[in-house]
């Protein structure tokens, strides 16, 4: 799976694709993955403030539930209202699944996440390969 | 994603090799490297309910006693009756401790008046094989542990006889539920075919030779055959929710050594009647003292949200009265369910109460278990 070299990535399996000062939330590939069978998505609340590294959802498989960390800190603008009908559109399509938008209070905040080459090292040393 | 590197002390069936070519995603299960799914485990779970799936259970144990009195042997180590059973007949039963409490729960197999086979779980194969051993010794007999001599394999689902009825000499219609014969599956000559499972469907479990060769030969044997009825190989993720929705115990969950017999709701599997045996002087005092406290019940979440194995069940008041046992969504029902134990008095059908998952009180109510039954046969 290719990850998109315009979106950036936390440690927390999260990737975020900026546009000027907002931007779009969702969980990699790897983090499908690793999760199986999606069934539920819990989003913030439209107008909702989320902290950079802080819980501002979850989402549950079959097997496990996990939570959702931000990469960034701002308001959220919107949620993905589909994936509470279909949250198996994430396990098809990851990196096309975003979760929620945010509108950045410092976009400087994302020069510190990981980009696509640094995350796929990362995630390369989780897998013990 | 890449599955992550095999860690040496796990240990692997023969089916190893084949779990990973098919891309299955790999856990330690029981100190045992096992799929836990291939293509997902909700298609996984659909096809078993649906059609047929095919499981690898070998980390499952298979102890073997055998002479004059393997019977009162068994009738002292287990809690049902054995000697109910005839020839080729299996039962499901559980080797209890003093207290009352659960070794493990066990599958047993009358071979011949003189040989029975206990199927065991995986993660208690040494613990029981030690238990059995030890418990045995007065009796004439002679244990032995053939869980590495087998590959053994679950086919599961409503087409599961037509799937197995290509590959075997045996009128599959003549083995009824609970019941088992032997025949050439796969060519493979005395091949013993229980009507078993742990999945609340119609199936077989066939014991197959341990070798690499044979085991995967068979499983793709079995594959080839299952195809037309859209067979998947299933993992211990779709083993799980199916056995969930069925709500059959799963030991450290529903039965362990701090969970009694009656507390398990396995009372129609323990027959006090038979005579003393281990485990039964402690129930006979639970039963005079007025029976347990504390019962598993099944558990539907009315409000959103999923319970999860040891999340805390609690009262109307907000004091905790138990804990979930298992919980998960339940994907043939597309409920979520959970098995939980509570107080006697909370235990009658429709209660509310309230299980906290994660920041939130969410609430359930008490429903009749199983969550699922089979259809009945048409024929």
């Amino acid at each position: 799976m290719a990850y998109p070299a315009n979106y950036r990535y936390t440690r927390e399996h999260e990737w975020i694709e900026v546009y000027g000062k907002t931007g779009k939330v969702g969980i990699t590939d790897y983090a499908q993955n690793s999760l199986g069978d999606i069934v539920f998505v819990e989003s913030p609340k439209v107008g909702a403030a989320v902290k950079k590294g802080e819980i501002f959802g979850s989402v549950e498989s079959v097997k496990a539930v996990s939570d959702l960390y931000s990469p960034v800190t701002g308001t959220v603008t919107e949620v993905n209202e589909e994936l509470a009908s279909s949250p198996e559109k994430i396990n098809t399509a990851a990196h096309d699944s975003w979760i929620m938008k945010v509108e950045l209070s410092d976009p400087a905040e994302v020069d510190s996440l990981m980009t696509a080459s640094d995350y796929e090292k990362f995630i390369a040393e989780e897998t013990g390969h | 994603m890449s599955t992550p590197a095999i860690s040496p002390a796990l240990r692997k069936t023969a089916l190893n090799a084949v779990h990973r070519q098919l891309g299955a995603k790999m856990v330690d299960f029981g100190g045992w490297d096992m799929p836990v799914e291939y293509s997902g485990l909700i298609a996984e779970h659909m096809a078993v309910r649906t059609g047929v799936g095919l499981f690898d259970v070998s980390h499952m144990g298979d102890i073997q006693l055998r002479g004059p009195e393997s019977l009162d042997a068994i009738q002292h180590i287990c809690m049902n009756d054995a000697s109910k059973l005839q020839m080729g007949q299996a039962q499901y039963s559980a080797m209890l401790y003093p207290q009352g409490t659960f070794v493990d729960d066990v599958i047993v197999h009358k071979l011949s008046d003189n040989d029975y086979l206990i199927v065991i779980n995986a993660g208690t194969r040494e613990k029981d094989f030690g238990w059995v051993k030890s418990n045995a010794q007065k009796f004439h007999c002679h244990v032995s542990d053939y869980s590495d001599y087998y590959t053994q394999l679950a086919i599961q689902g409503p087409k599961a006889a037509e799937t197995l009825q290509k590959l075997t000499n045996v009128d599959l219609s003549t083995i009824k539920f609970y019941w088992f014969k032997w025949g050439t599956v796969c060519g493979l000559p005395n091949t013993l075919i229980a009507r078993t499972g742990y999945t609340g469907e119609d199936g077989f479990e066939i014991y197959v030779p341990s070798d690499e060769a044979t085991s995967k030969r068979v499983w793709d044997e079995v594959l080839k055959a299952g195809k037309e009825f859209g067979i998947v190989p299933c993992g211990l993720g779709a083993r799980n929710t199916l056995r969930l929705e069925s709500a059959l115990s799963l030991y450290g969950h529903e039965i362990s050594e701090t969970i009694n017999v009656f507390e398990a709701g396995l009372d129609r599997f323990c027959k006090l009647e038979k005579g003393p045996f281990i485990g039964s002087e402690a129930l006979q005092r639970v039963l005079a003292e007025g029976g347990p406290t504390r019962k598993l019940v099944g558990l539907e979440m009315i409000d959103r949200g999923i319970a999860r194995d040891g999340y805390g069940v609690f009262n109307e008041g907000g004091a905790q009265i138990g804990e979930v046992a298992s919980g998960s969504p339940a994907p043939f029902l597309k409920k979520n369910i959970a098995l939980a134990f509570v107080p006697r008095e909370h235990a009658a059908l429709d209660s509310e109460v309230f299980v906290q998952v994660r920041n939130t009180m969410v609430r359930a109510k008490v429903v009749p278990i199983p969550f699922y039954r089979r259809p009945k046969k048409q024929s």
